[in-house]
């Protein structure tokens, strides 16, 4: 592949834009109680309907895919490898070990409360993963991701373990498997600190773009490098904080979404930044309707449905990779 | 000014460099060479801040690289090292513009992008401007890191091998743009060189590293003598001079 590829034109962002907004609204629609789209906004239950469950729970699906597709993007550029994301790398099961651990020692804590503290230990998960993966040999651009598997799933046994021994291994898996099916008004706008997230991402994107090309590189055009990392760590574990407590973990987005958009168009942050977005928005939602639809009128979590089809699409981006050389 | 007074420098308990002292004034071209693992990249990685120092003090027009900050010494110097490797699909145009990252941080204004084009143009990239990185060959991409240092717009540049990967014809055109840069942009140009014609073609001054210490210090007719090359890289070789410059026959 020598040929340039070109800038997206303003026709594909219209397009994917109006994608979005088909998808948006199918959320909107599709469920257990039927909703038509043209008797949506004249009939007051269908309006009720609307504002507690089916609106929340397609904005629900919206920030989460975005906000962990951006959360994938930086642990990609943090770690200056392709092949992590925080469901494989500690991250995730990092945040479930904190919500286990606060809903054991103060059940009553305020949702907020739990989430900072299932931040924080994803945070700290987190930067051990990095300060690791960075130590790895970079000619084995294998290593990091397989190293943040056992890492995580190490991490995700003291959890299991943890949980078994408390009795909530139900709860445990409320975490670990995401399912948008619970969201209600009320339950799910923690969610809209992942928006912020992406918005400081926004303002920090050619910083980002930097980072990548090495720590020298960041260092010799200025940057802060040590404080950078430490900004990406907390945008990574916030986001990631917040899928796990509020709906559960979505594996696959973050990994599947940037780097097909690195395909696409590139490394450059400012460009693809809004695309990592809205196709994990695009993503998510997509494999919430098919959850939805598939065994009607019962529910498939979302998380189930995006394991089947996130593997299968990384599997086609390893085979692909290998056929570029 | 680069002044770098008693730097050592340890790599857990083995001496890099010892007791290394040095002053580059500002203006002009000054080759670095000497034999593999004398120390070379270190020294300039050191300049560059892109590792702590331990002992002694470097600065660069009067700020100190250890405790100036970042952003205000990424104006003043930049540095392209030996081994870059760029692992990110960007274009050449974005990586040359980045080099202006610290001045608009990340905006780029007219004045910026016109740096970028000449940048672009003077390394012959313009056709190969809308490519990604990882699609060129080794010269086309060192010529795009040189050409992203150049964008920097610093006063003082520091570059490593530079020339690794480049054919004669770009080999000879970028020591000629930067023989160019420094006496018309009166720009200081610290170059780490394998090719000690090269240094004694287009620069002003040689010094010449060995185990960590500077061996020899002086002008290309002064460094270019059978014996000083002896003392620095451990063999005699013939020394011819052409027009006034004296050419290591090295191959012999
Ligand atoms: N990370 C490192 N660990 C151990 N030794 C190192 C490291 N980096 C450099 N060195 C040693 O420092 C010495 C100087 O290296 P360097 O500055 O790269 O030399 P030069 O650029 O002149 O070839 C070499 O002996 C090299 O082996
Ligand atoms: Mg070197």
């Amino acid at each position: 592949m020598t040929a340039a590829v070109s800038k997206p034109s303003p026709w594909t962002g219209l397009i994917a834009g109006l994608g979005l907004a088909v998808l948006f609204v199918l959320s909107l629609a599709v469920g257990v109680s039927p909703l038509p789209v043209n008797r949506m906004l004249s009939d007051p239950e269908a309006m009720q309907l609307l504002a507690v469950s089916r609106l929340p729970r397609t904005l629900a699906a919206v920030l989460c895919g975005a906000g962990l597709a951006i959360a994938g993007l930086i642990m990609q550029t943090l770690s200056r490898n392709r092949f992590v994301e925080p469901a494989t790398a500690g991250t995730a099961q990092s945040a479930e070990l904190g919500i286990l651990l606060v809903t054991l020692l103060f059940p009553a804590a305020a949702l907020w409360v739990k989430t900072l503290f299932a931040g924080s230990v994803a945070l700290v998960g987190t930067s051990i993963f990095l300060a690791t993966a960075h130590r790895l040999p970079p000619q084995q651009p294998f290593l990091v991701p397989l190293f943040g598997i056992v890492y995580g799933g190490v991490i995700g046994a003291v959890a299991t373990f943890a949980a078994w021994q408390a009795d909530l291994l139900q709860f445990l898996s409320v975490w670990t498997n995401g399912e948008f099916s619970g969201v209600l008004r009320g339950r799910y706008e923690l969610l809209w600190i992942a928006a912020l997230m992406v918005a400081v991402a926004w303002i920090v994107a050619d910083r980002l773009t930097i980072m990548a090309l090495g720590r020298e590189t960041s260092i010799g055009l200025g940057i802060d490098y040590a404080r950078m990392m430490q900004i990406g760590l907390v945008i990574v574990s916030v986001i990631t904080a917040l899928a796990v407590v509020v709906v559960g973990m979505i594996p696959f987005v973050g990994l599947a979404v940037p780097n097909i958009v690195s395909r696409l168009m590139g490394d450059n942050v400012r460009g693809t930044l809004g695309w990592v977005a809205a196709g994990g928005a695009g993503l998510v939602l997509a494999c919430d309707i098919a959850g939805r639809l598939i065994r009607y009128p019962y529910e498939i979590p979302v998380g189930t449905v995006m394991g089947v089809v996130g593997g299968v699409v990384f599997l086609w981006l390893l085979f692909r990779r290998g056929g570029h050389g | 000014m680069i002044r770098i007074e008693n730097v050592s420098f340890k790599h857990r308990a083995t001496p890099i460099l010892t007791d290394i002292s040095l002053d580059i004034p500002k203006g002009g071209v000054v080759a670095l060479i000497g034999p593999n693992g004398a120390g070379k990249s270190t020294l300039l990685s050191l300049v560059a801040r892109l590792q702590p120092l331990q002992t002694g003090s470097i600065s660069v027009d009067g700020l100190p690289v250890d405790t100036t900050p970042g952003r205000d010494l990424a104006k003043v110097l930049a540095i392209l090292r030996q081994d870059t490797t760029i692992a990110s699909r960007l274009r050449v145009r974005e990586l040359v513009g980045f080099g202006r990252f610290p001045h608009g941080r990340g905006r780029l204004t007219d004045d910026d992008n016109a740096i970028v084009d000449g940048a672009i143009a003077q390394f012959d990239l313009a056709d190969l401007s809308d490519r990604f990185i990882e699609t060129l060959s080794g010269g086309q991409r060192q010529r795009a890191l040189v050409a992203m240092a150049f964008a920097q717009g610093t006063d003082y540049l520091l570059l490593d091998e530079p020339l690794n990967n480049l054919d004669m014809y770009y080999a000879r055109a970028l020591m000629r743009s930067l023989r160019s840069v420094a006496d018309v942009n009166g720009k200081t140009v610290v170059i780490v060189l394998h090719d000690i014609n090269q240094a004694s073609a287009h620069a002003d001054r040689i010094v010449a590293m060995k185990g960590g210490r500077i061996v020899a210090d002086g002008t290309p007719a002064e460094i270019l003598t059978s014996d000083v090359l002896d003392a620095v890289f451990g063999f005699r070789m013939r020394v011819e001079t052409i027009d006034g410059t004296p050419f290591a026959l090295h191959q012999f």
